[in-house]
């Protein structure tokens, strides 16, 4: 909260006035609401006690293949909308089911399916269309409905906002009441702060997991959709990256990296620093080099701060 | 194993009855023909040396280890309990030294959790309200008072810990409650504490099954003692029958 009122006042007085305006508002909140979908995911995951580095190759495997279900093979763009996501959700599952079932890190395990799921999106894109980007979805059959849902505008005192600033809220107050308002936010909690202890008390360990997973898998699908409409089609290197932003946001907004603890708000603060932050050294006339400096020092910090709270109760 | 599940559930009492139980982890024998009765009303205490067989034992107890052969009766039916939360619905429950608790979560998720308070049941949302005035009353009754029930489980001591491990399993209708070593990491006050409320809830009817390397601990409050020795029992001694002294010289026999 302190961090988020710092950044604020920080550009509004260096920066721009532009910083100010209502379009000012609309070019931050609609970064932060893509990195916002995407950290709601992983901070699920990450309390429960896992990572998932493979959701930026996933939303460049989803809108290619969503691309090339309605281009190349002739599907109506909601119907390869929906398969995409059930390939996207099958990915999630054998990412949970493998990290569960090896008890390896899945810190490493998804760095494996990273770069797998990014080299068989490159390739095969190669392969049946020799490129590597595709474009021309705007003309494609249900189109519409699609840009409906995920490229629509919101008017707010005539400034047009993208409407994932919507799903962004939306999604993150459904994930807020299920993570602290229900049976299974009390088990992702318990999971990741002690595994042996949760199932020593019944919890189903491996099903929360691999449930979020899914859900971590879910969103990326979701961004994909987003940018995938409003680019009107796809790139193989869609979401690079994106898996270390969503993190970042997360653990700015005080998300326990070793997992057992983190809030849904927070992680929200976070993803708004996060744009407020890039497009405010936009506007301020800096190099956006200069981001990835302060996003880096703004890491360090708050994963210093939060280890101290770690230990505070850790040890009693 | 669902209709197991509700049988065991319905029976009341509270007996268990290991014969001929054989463990092994790989070349070494942990449990070699080990037998012990437990009943309500009483407390039994597990004793040995480091390695003993202790822990594997209460293990197979709880659900946690299955044993390699032997027999395991609750209440005089033969049980097979694969999970630990089989051996919860059964009326089983065990309090781990480090893992009763988990010190992150608060203590009213602590308190509920695996049994969380359904509101809805579509969405399973927690009764909070009902949940946070439970926990507090609850932990009232073992002697540990504490006004925010939402602050980290960590922040209470090592003994209200034990207490508030001990007061869910009861709570959530604990027939036989085993406790591995609850006050070894305890000051004195603290471990008559936990002593003392191991000593109200046997007179209550709970089968008490207790590990303890302090013998001392152990004497004051226990009413059977079996000795485990490389994994063997090497006796099983009435409190009338011996004198703390004299465990304490069998046990470093
Ligand atoms: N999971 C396991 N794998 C291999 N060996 C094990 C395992 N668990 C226990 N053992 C071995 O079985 C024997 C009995 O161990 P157990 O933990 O039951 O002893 P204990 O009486 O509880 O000892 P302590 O007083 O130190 O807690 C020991 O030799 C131990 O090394
Ligand atoms: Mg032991």
């Amino acid at each position: 909260m302190a961090g988020l009122a710092f950044v604020w006042f920080f550009f509004s007085i260096f920066g721009h006035e532009a910083f100010l305006s209502l379009s000012g508002a609309r070019s931050y909140l609609q970064v932060s609401s893509e990195i916002g979908i995407l950290a709601i995911g992983v901070t699920l995951l990450m309390i429960s006690g896992e990572f998932d580095l493979s959701i930026g190759s996933m939303i460049g495997l989803s809108s290619m293949t969503v691309t090339l279900l309605t281009i190349n093979a002739d599907i109506s763009m909601p119907l390869a909308a929906l398969i995409t996501l059930l390939i996207v959700l099958l990915l999630g599952f054998l990412n949970g089911i493998i990290v569960v079932r090896t008890g390896l890190p899945s810190f490493i395990i998804t760095l494996g399916s990273l770069f797998i799921i990014r080299g068989v999106t490159i390739a095969s894109s190669k392969i049946i269309t020799g490129r590597t980007q595709l474009g021309g979805l705007e003309t494609a059959n249900g189109y519409n409905i699609m840009a409906f849902i995920f490229n629509n505008d919101v008017q707010v005192g005539g400034v047009a906002f993208p409407i994932s600033i919507l799903w962004w809220i939306i999604l993150g107050i459904i994930a807020f009441v299920f993570l602290n308002k229900t049976q299974i936010g009390n088990w992702i909690f318990a999971t990741g702060a002690s595994k042996e202890t949760a199932e020593l008390m019944g919890v189903p360990v491996f099903k929360v997991k691999i449930s979020l997973f899914i859900v971590t898998a879910f969103c990326a699908w979701f961004i994909a959709m987003t940018q995938t409409t409003t680019y009107g089609g796809a790139d193989v290197l869609r979401g690079e990256q994106k898996e270390f932003t969503a993190i970042i946001a997360t653990v700015i907004g005080g998300t326990l990296l070793t997992g057992g603890y983190g809030s849904i708000i927070g992680t929200m603060i976070g993803a708004l620093i996060f744009g407020m932050v890039r497009q405010g050294i936009i506007f301020a006339g800096a190099d956006a080099d200069w981001f990835q400096v302060f996003m880096g020092i703004m890491l360090i910090i708050a994963v210093l701060i939060n280890g101290i709270f770690r230990k505070k109760y850790v040890t009693g | 194993m669902e209709y197991l599940e509700k049988n065991m559930s319905q029976v009341e009492n509270g007996q268990l009855k290991l014969t001929n139980i054989y463990k092994s982890f790989g070349s070494v024998r942990a449990l070699n023909d080990v037998s012990i009765f437990t009943e309500p009303g009483k407390i039994h205490c597990l004793l040995g040396d480091n390695g003993a067989g202790k822990s594997t034992l209460v293990n197979i107890i709880s659900g946690v280890l299955t044993a390699d052969s032997g027999e395991y009766l609750v209440n005089g039916k033969k049980v097979n309990f694969s999970t630990p939360k089989q051996a919860l619905n059964a009326g089983i429950s065990t309090v781990y030294q480090n893992l009763a608790i988990i010190p992150m979560l608060s203590i009213y998720r602590n308190f509920y959790l695996g049994n969380e308070p359904i509101k809805n049941n579509y969405f399973k949302f927690m009764d909070k309200d009902l949940a946070i005035s439970t926990t507090k009353q609850e932990l009232t009754k073992f002697g540990v008072t504490v006004n925010d029930v939402k602050r980290p489980a960590g922040t209470l001591s090592g003994g209200q810990r034990q207490c508030l491990a001990i007061a869910r399993a009861l709570y959530f209708g604990a027939k036989v409650l085993i406790l591995d070593e609850p006050t070894s990491a305890l000051g004195v006050k603290e471990s008559a504490n936990v002593l003392n409320q191991l000593v109200l809830l046997k007179e209550q009817g709970i089968n008490i099954v207790l590990v303890s390397h302090i013998i001392d601990h152990a004497y004051d409050v226990g009413d059977l003692f079996y000795i485990l020795k490389m994994g063997e029992l090497a006796g099983s001694y009435d409190k009338n029958d011996v004198s703390s002294k004299l465990l304490r010289s069998i046990l470093s026999k």
